[in-house]
Parts: structure tokens; C-alpha cells; sequence
């Protein structure tokens, strides 16, 4: 966006708006699930398993409950009672809430106790006696497929095999027929971890039943209040608890990333217990527990092949995949697509044939596959294709910049039909990379990169060129359990002139009550600061799926432009009767209507606003409000280029991010500073899972890392000093030509920085490293190669 | 399970309470005194979104009984703003943008506070050193490094 059509006063798309959330935060007054306390209000906390896999033969709960101020221990049994010892996963799996013969994951709720505060629950927990039967268990998906492998899902009837589902997309015989005649063929085995987003505040709840009312109130760490709503009736309706005696209040959160969408047991089971003893129940799980049950991320098994001509065109691309879900599939995707957008995977490149094809497995892990500030499965996709480029790079001894500009769609091809079938709304990828390379300097870095080779010293320049797909989505194709994913806006304007906006999103950190009020304020000339923003409340708010995989501009943020435009339809109509003219005499100019040819004739919204209430025309409804649920047309396609400059010791095998420079283009921009904080933050989730996370279990299904003593996050002196800025390509089908932004610097980066510091040993004739790359991984290569002793 | 008495000086005012041996010291200022914002985010003093000031030293409060602090002074983000004015911190985290989701912002201040207090003028390698026991999952860090920068200069613009 080059010029702002608002004044600082009214602050609409395009200032850079100082939060106007952030006067709470900095207090200490946010209010998060944890800080929710209510009158009587007890304390949950949750037995869990020391094992992988095994038989509970007994659970002996005496002696927990002969401790004082203990009120009830929750088991399977107790749930069964109900039928609400299972549910259903946002997958349409099925999940056990508590077992009642089997445990299936190390960490797995076992039972839960409930007392007068967490010190006596803890207490508690311990006094719980549990006699297991450990069983073998598998943790390997390649184990996990083989025919002789124990069957884990016992509980499904007829089940023979560990296999969940096979997915494929793509034509396979065009893509076959393309390898068998391409000259150069490159393949490599990429394999993306498990990892987990461990946003700082872990997840939990206070659910309150009423009993005298029949209305169940839970407060919740949640993205998505109004599915979990819905949720919450269809698994419980038959104990009673129906849609409208369900508030589902989602406080501040403390970062999400994907984490706080599935529903996990504690809730289910807090829940339960509120309605058993009928006063309100609190959980909120400690660090471990969020780290070794809720759901990871990644945890794809790739092997990506290329074909191009001798010349570098690309021919085709294939991919086939094993997944690891863990004990069941827990992934939060839309319901037509179980590997999410999966099909990303041709990237920015023009590439005719393509072919993937995945299956997914259980094994003796967390369940889940959600997402890691990633829009359903893109940071793998990506992952794959930005590293295999680099790999026929190095084959063809072509420069990987270079390699990318010959075979990117080009900008006179939007919109883009992709062989996966995507349909690209707009890009211009080689203005991207042009710009990345300026800013960097970058024929300078190779030379440089030549004479410390020459010399031998490691250093290594990485680019990622990649295309994001966000803003699910369009009702024909995206639902999540049957739920179309549009989005909303209730819009109200006050007498006064004010508003105030409720959206069916939630943020959790991305400045919705600033953004959303910019974007009312561009299109009504209200000012940001006199526009409420409010999300979270079911009771409040209309319906809608919550705020992940970048939706929320996409979808809810073009609802309240509509909403905004629907409100300007009226107040057309209203200025008409004040100035006594047609409603088609009128113009509307950021703020007001006035009468053509005579602009001096005219009146401001607030005008409008005050007559809509004092003065409305006769034959129209008083009252100045709209309401919008905004189906988008099409996905929206954000991209950018960066490029990370590496430094390894080559006796160490320390590595040294020395720069990393990232152009993005989300179209248009509602808010630059926030924009910027977004990628910053998305960057350093994907330094995070490039060179620190991985959780690792042992062949016996035991978690290695699973605390923040041993799972890494970057802190400050990790993270580089991030480079950003950025090209502007509106969509064609947004109302605002906005894209959504906060996920692609999270799929960009990590293959920007594997690619680097695979270049920095590519001439020691290494051609690929798994993510985090370590310094011990690079020790171990160089080691392998001879280059140290 | 045995009481002590314990005395502490909240954000200037003196507390006299009850408490279990064995109580948190970041329970007692949530819970107890209901002042909730210092956060709980790791249990192992790992992710410092707990940290208050206790007799002017930044100290990660889900590692210390509250018995510890007895007879002590201890400083809170509730303490941070004096006669309704912004601490420069504070200001500085909104000016520069150096915070997103808000949960790790009160601890991060409060340990900015004594990296100040200690080093009025920090480099930047100092102020991510200074603040890397502290993690944020949103910001990447850069505008948090700037909010302590605005500090630092209005700070010792102040004080000369």
C-alpha cells in the first residue's frame, strides 16, 4: 500500500498503530485462564502414565481420597458411567479422555483428582496407586507399518494394521512419464521432526456448572471458542448439556501457535468433574505435562524427488511421505484434507507434473499433528520442496538464486493453476528474490564465500523462496467437522459516533483489537481509538472457527469490511434523508457523504450515527449495525524470499547465523509495526525447529527432552537481528488485498538456514541434514568427511 | 503440615500472612494476594515469566518458598508504575512494540529493571545477554531489545 487514505487521528490500513491491548499487558492486568478465580473454585491436577504402553490392571484411589480436602478421584470407570470416557478428535478419530484398560502414550491421563488447592491435588496424584502391565512399545512408524507389528488400536474393531489413511493427489502417471524422460533426477530423504509450539503459558481451564440453571460456563485456554462450543454439545449433549446453557469464554492467551485448537482430556475431564460435584473446577497443566501430552507438530518422513532437463527446467516433482500421529490422529486440519494443504508442495516454481502421495501410521506417542504456527502442513511442504531445489542445484553446479529465477511462475501468470490444484491469486516472485539479493549483497557473499573456502574456512549463504497458502477457507472445500471455516463480524455504531466490533476469531497475541479497529476505521473514518474490539465470548460474539493458520485477516478481517460497507449502505440512505437529496447524489469519502458537485453539502458518520438513533428516516429500521459471515472466494497466497548467511568453526562445528535477511509480501498492510513483529516472532519459530526443538523418545516410547531444561527454545542471544521488509502484491480477491502473514516466516526460514549450512559444507560433497542441525550433526559430518580429526 | 508467619514488603506495602512451608513464592503473590501479573510458565526456572524483584535482584519466584522472603522487600510488575505514570520500561515495550501475547512481558520487564539498575547504558550483546534467561515465543526478541534501549535512554536522560 504506497499512500494512506486516513489521517493519524483515524488511523486506519496502513499506520503504524501503537496496541491498544498493550495497556493491560503492561500492567500485569491481563487476564489469562490461570488468573480466573471463582467463588468455591477447586483444583484439578492428573495422574499420568510412566509408561509407552501398557494394561492397567488396577487403580487403587483410597488412599488419595483419605487425604483432607480431597473431594472426588476421576477414573476412566467413573467416565464411562457417562459414555464420555472417549471422544472424538477434530479428525474424527476417536481419543480416549480417561482409559480404562490400556494407556497408549507415556504422559497419557490416567485419572484425575480433584481438591480444595493444587498443593492437596498434588498430593494427591501421588497417593493414586496404579498397577501397570508394560507392554513392547512401538515408536517407530516404519516399525509401526510392518505386518508383524502389534495391532495398537485394539479398540476399533476389525482393525488388522497400524495404518490410518492413505492420501494422494497429483497425476502419477504424467509425473511417471516425466521422470522416466528427464535428464537429471535428484532425490533425497527429508525428515521433519516432532516438535512442540510451547507457547509460554501452557493450556487449562476453569469449567463452572450451575446446577440450578443447567448452564455450564468453562473459561479456556482456546483459538477457537465457538467450534469447542459445539463440540462440547455434541460429545455432551446426552448427559444434558445442551448448545445454548454452553458459554465457552476464551480470556487473553498466551500464545498458541496451533497448540490451543484440539481439545485435550484436562478439559474434558475438568468439566466433567464440575458437573459431578457442581462447583467450579480449575487445571491448568505445569510445563511437562504440556510438553509431553498435548499435541506436536511435523513429524513427516519425506522422500522428495525432482526431474529437470539438462538445462535446469523443472519436469516434476514427487513426494512420498510416512506420517507419525502418534496414537490417534489428533491434527486440527480442514476435514477434506488430512496432510492440511499438503499439495503446497510445488512452491513458486512452475512445475507441470507432480505427484504426492502419504500414509499415516499410529504408534506409542502423543497424539496430534497439529500445527506449529504453520498453516496445516505448508512448513513440511515447503521444507521439501526449497530443499530438494538445492540439491539439483548443486547436481546441475548451478547457482541456487539463479536456478529459482529460471523457474518461478512469473508474475503475468497469476492467477496460477498449480498441478496439485491451487489456484495462486497473485505473486511476483523474481521482484522478491531480486530484492533479498540487493539487500544482502548477495554476488558479494559468494565471493567472499569462494576466498574463505579457498582458505578453509565454513561459511555458507542458504535461500528459501517459498509460497504460503492461508485463510482457510472457501465453504465448497474447507470444514472442520462439518463446520464451514467463513468467518464474522457484528458491527454497531453508537449515537455518539463509536463502535464497537465482535468477531469469531481470538487473538493470542496478534493484536486483533488493534487491527480489526484499523480496519473499521479505513472503512468507515470512525477513529481506531473510538472502535471496542471484543473476541472469545460465545455468548457475545458471532459464530465463527477461531484464529490459526493466518486466518483471521483473510477471513474475519474482510468480514468487517463488508460489515463496515453494509453500515455504509445504511448510512447512505440516512445522509440522503438529512440532506435531502437521493441516495444517488451522494459520494462517500473516508469519513463522510457529501452531495456531488457540492461538497461543502455533506454529513459525517458521526452525524449519520447520531440520526440513526434521533432521526432516522420514516419506513426505516432505527439503529445503525451490520452483521457479515465472510465465505472467502479463494485461499490467499503470501510468499517471500530470504536468504541467512552462515558461519560454521570449523573446529568447533559451531554455527553462527551471521544474517538473515527476509522480504515478505502479504498484499496489502493493515498495520506495518505489527506486520514486522509477526514475521520477527514466525522467524525465530523457524530458527527454533532449524537448530534447537526436536522431541526425542527412546525405542521404549519415553520422552527424552520433554521439560524447558532440555527442550531448547532460542532466547535472545540465539536469535539473530532479524533483516525484514517487503514487497507489496494486493490479492485480487480480498476486499482490503490483504493476505495474512503470520505463518510464512515460520515455513520460509528453516530451509533458508538448512540450505545455508548444507552450503557451507556442500564442497566437502554433503547434499542434505535433517532439521535441528546442531553443532554435534555438523561435528559428526565433518568427522565423517575427514575435514576434522 | 507446618504455618509460618511471614512479613513482606509488597510493592511497598507490608503483608503479614499464613502460609504453608512449603507455598511458592509466585503463589503467594497470585494467589494469596491475588496480584496476577507475575506469570507461571516452565516450573523450572527455565522460562522466567516469574520474575519479580526481591531486595532489588531479579529472582524467578516458582523456585523460591515464600518463607524465603520473609522479613524481604519484594517488587512486582504491579509495583511498576509510579503516581499513574508508566515506568520508562513499561512505555518502552509499547513504543518499540516489544511485546505480542503479554505473558512473558512482566517478567521481561522486571528483569530488564535490575539489568538497568545494574548497567544504565547496556550494549545490545549485553541486553540479550542480560535478558536470556528469559523466553518469549512471540517477539523474536528485536523489539524487546529495543523497548530496554528507549528504557535505558529516557532513563539516563531522567537522571542527568
Amino acid at each position: 500500500m504506497s499512500e494512506l487514505k486516513t489521517t493519524p487521528e483515524v488511523c486506519g490500513m496502513g499506520h503504524s498503530m501503537k496496541r491498544k491491548e498493550d495497556a493491560r499487558f503492561l500492567r500485569g492486568q491481563g487476564k489469562y485462564t490461570d488468573d480466573v478465580v471463582l467463588p468455591g473454585m477447586l483444583h484439578m491436577d492428573i495422574v499420568r502414565s510412566p509408561y509407552a504402553y501398557a494394561k492397567i490392571k488396577s487403580i487403587n484411589t483410597d488412599a488419595a481420597m483419605a487425604i483432607p480436602g480431597v473431594h472426588a478421584v476421576i477414573t476412566g470407570d467413573v467416565l464411562k458411567q457417562y459414555n464420555l470416557h472417549w471422544m472424538p478428535t477434530l479428525m474424527s478419530d476417536t481419543q480416549m479422555v480417561l482409559p480404562t484398560d490400556t494407556v497408549m502414550y507415556q504422559s497419557q491421563e490416567v485419572a484425575a483428582v480433584i481438591a480444595d488447592d493444587r498443593y492437596i491435588a498434588a498430593d494427591a496424584v501421588e497417593a493414586v496407586e496404579v498397577e501397570y502391565e508394560p507392554m513392547q512399545a512401538v515408536v517407530d512408524p516404519f516399525k509401526s507399518m510392518q505386518s508383524d507389528a502389534p495391532v495398537l488400536r485394539t479398540d476399533k474393531e476389525g482393525k488388522t494394521d497400524n495404518h490410518i489413511w492413505h492420501w494422494e493427489t497429483g497425476d502419477k502417471d504424467s509425473t511417471e512419464k516425466a521422470f522416466q524422460n528427464a535428464d537429471v533426477v535428484v532425490k533425497e530423504n527429508v525428515y521433519l521432526p516432532r516438535i512442540h509450539v510451547a507457547s509460554i503459558e501452557t493450556c487449562g481451564c476453569v469449567a463452572s456448572f450451575e446446577p440450578a440453571e443447567g448452564k455450564l460456563t468453562v473459561y479456556m485456554t482456546t483459538q477457537a471458542p465457538h467450534a469447542i462450543r459445539t463440540v462440547v454439545a455434541l460429545v455432551a449433549g446426552h448427559v444434558g448439556l445442551s448448545e445454548e446453557k454452553i458459554r465457552i469464554i476464551s480470556p487473553d492467551i498466551g500464545g498458541g501457535f496451533g497448540g490451543k485448537v484440539p481439545v485435550y482430556p484436562g478439559y474434558v475431564i475438568a468439566i466433567a468433574a464440575s458437573v459431578v460435584i457442581g462447583k467450579p473446577v480449575k487445571w491448568v497443566e505445569d510445563r511437562s505435562e504440556n510438553l509431553q501430552a498435548d499435541s506436536f507438530a511435523r513429524d513427516y518422513h519425506m522422500s522428495v524427488e525432482l526431474a529437470s532437463s539438462s538445462s535446469g527446467k523443472m519436469e516434476a516433482l514427487r513426494i512420498k511421505t510416512v506420517a507419525d500421529h502418534g496414537y490417534t490422529d489428533a491434527a486440527a486440519n480442514p476435514s477434506k484434507y488430512p496432510a492440511g494443504m499438503f499439495s503446497i508442495c510445488t512452491g513458486s516454481y512452475d512445475i507441470k507434473n507432480a505427484f504426492t502421495e502419504m500414509d499415516a501410521y499410529y504408534t506409542n506417542k502423543p497424539p496430534g499433528g497439529v500445527a506449529y504456527r504453520c498453516s496445516f502442513r505448508v512448513t513440511e511442504a515447503i521444507h521439501a520442496i526449497e530443499r530438494i531445489v538445492d540439491v539439483l542445484a548443486q547436481k546441475l553446479d548451478r547457482d541456487p538464486a539463479d536456478l529459482r529465477m529460471q523457474n518461478f511462475i512469473q508474475p503475468e501468470a497469476f492467477p496460477y493453476q498449480s498441478a496439485l490444484g491451487w489456484e495462486y491469486d497473485s505473486g511476483d516472485y523474481p521482484r522478491a528474490l531480486k530484492l533479498a539479493m540487493d539487500t544482502i549483497g548477495y554476488d558479494d557473499l559468494r565471493k567472499e564465500q569462494a576466498e574463505k573456502r579457498a582458505k578453509g574456512e565454513l561459511m555458507g549463504i542458504g535461500l528459501s523462496t517459498f509460497t504460503e497458502v492461508v485463510g482457510a477457507g472457501p465453504s465448497k472445500d474447507f470444514d472442520i467437522l462439518g463446520i464451514k471455516m467463513f468467518d464474522s463480524c457484528e458491527l454497531r455504531i453508537h449515537p455518539t459516533g463509536k463502535a464497537i466490533a465482535r468477531f469469531g476469531t481470538k487473538s493470542q497475541g496478534q493484536g486483533h483489537e488493534t487491527t480489526y479497529a484499523q480496519i473499521l476505521a479505513e472503512e468507515l473514518g470512525i477513529p481506531a481509538a473510538h472502535i471496542q474490539i471484543e473476541e472469545g465470548d460465545t455468548d457475545t460474539a458471532p459464530y465463527g472457527l477461531g484464529t490459526y493458520a493466518s486466518r483471521s485477516t483473510p477471513t474475519a478481517g474482510a468480514a468487517a469490511a463488508k460489515a463496515a460497507h453494509k453500515v455504509r449502505d445504511k448510512a447512505r440512505k440516512i445522509a440522503a434523508h438529512l440532506l435531502e437529496v437521493s441516495e444517488e447524489d451522494l459520494e462517500w469519502e473516508v469519513g463522510k457523504f457529501y452531495v456531488k458537485g457540492s461538497p461543502e453539502q455533506s454529513k459525517t458518520i458521526q452525524d449519520i450515527a447520531f440520526a440513526a438513533y434521533t432521526n432516522h428516516p420514516q419506513g426505516l429500521e432505527a439503529g445503525l449495525e451490520a452483521t457479515h459471515y465472510y465465505d472467502p472466494p479463494n485461499l490467499t497466497f503470501p510468499f517471500g524470499s530470504y536468504i541467512c548467511v552462515v558461519d560454521i568453526d570449523p573446529k568447533t562445528a559451531e554455527i553462527k547465523v551471521r544474517r538473515f535477511v527476509a522480504i515478505d509480501d502479504c498484499g496489502n498492510i493493515i498495520n506495518p509495526m505489527i506486520v514486522e513483529g509477526q514475521i520477527h516472532g514466525g522467524l525465530t519459530q523457524g530458527l527454533a525447529p532449524a537448530m534447537y526443538e526436536e522431541l526425542i523418545y527412546d525405542e521404549d516410547g519415553n520422552i527424552l527432552n520433554g521439560n524447558f531444561m532440555d527442550y531448547l527454545l532460542p532466547t535472545a542471544v540465539e536469535t539473530p537481528n532479524w533483516e525484514t521488509d517487503r514487497t507489496v502484491t494486493p490479492s485480487p480477491h480480498h476486499p482490503l488485498g490483504a493476505k495474512g502473514v503470520a505463518e510464512s516466516p515460520t515455513v520460509g526460514a528453516p530451509p533458508a538456514i538448512a540450505n545455508a549450512v548444507v552450503d557451507a559444507l556442500s564442497h566437502l560433497g554433503v547434499e542434505n541434514m535433517d532439521i535441528p542441525i546442531t553443532p554435534y550433526k555438523v561435528w559428526q559430518v565433518l568427522k565423517e568427511k575427514g575435514a576434522v580429526a | 503440615m507446618s504455618k509460618h508467619t511471614v512479613s513482606i514488603d509488597i510493592n511497598g506495602t507490608t503483608v503479614t500472612k499464613e502460609v504453608d512451608s512449603r507455598m511458592l513464592l509466585v503463589h503467594f503473590i497470585r494467589e494469596e494476594l491475588q496480584m496476577t501479573g507475575t506469570h507461571i510458565g516452565c516450573d523450572t526456572s527455565s522460562c522466567g515469566a516469574c520474575t519479580i524483584l526481591m531486595n532489588g535482584r531479579s529472582v524467578k519466584s516458582c523456585t523460591l518458598y515464600t518463607v524465603q522472603a520473609n522479613g524481604k522487600s519484594v517488587k512486582t510488575i504491579e509495583g511498576m508504575e509510579e503516581g499513574g505514570a508508566l515506568h520508562p520500561l513499561q512505555e518502552g515495550f509499547h513504543e518499540e512494540h516489544g511485546l505480542q501475547c503479554g505473558f512473558c512481558t512482566p517478567g521481561m520487564i522486571m528483569r530488564a529493571a535490575e539489568l538497568l539498575e545494574k548497567n544504565p547504558n547496556p550494549s545490545e550483546e549485553e541486553i540479550r545477554w542480560g535478558i536470556s534467561g528469559n523466553l518469549c515465543r512471540c517477539t523474536g526478541y528485536v523489539n524487546i531489545v529495543k523497548a530496554i534501549q528507549y528504557a535505558a535512554e529516557k532513563m539516563q536522560k531522567e537522571a542527568a
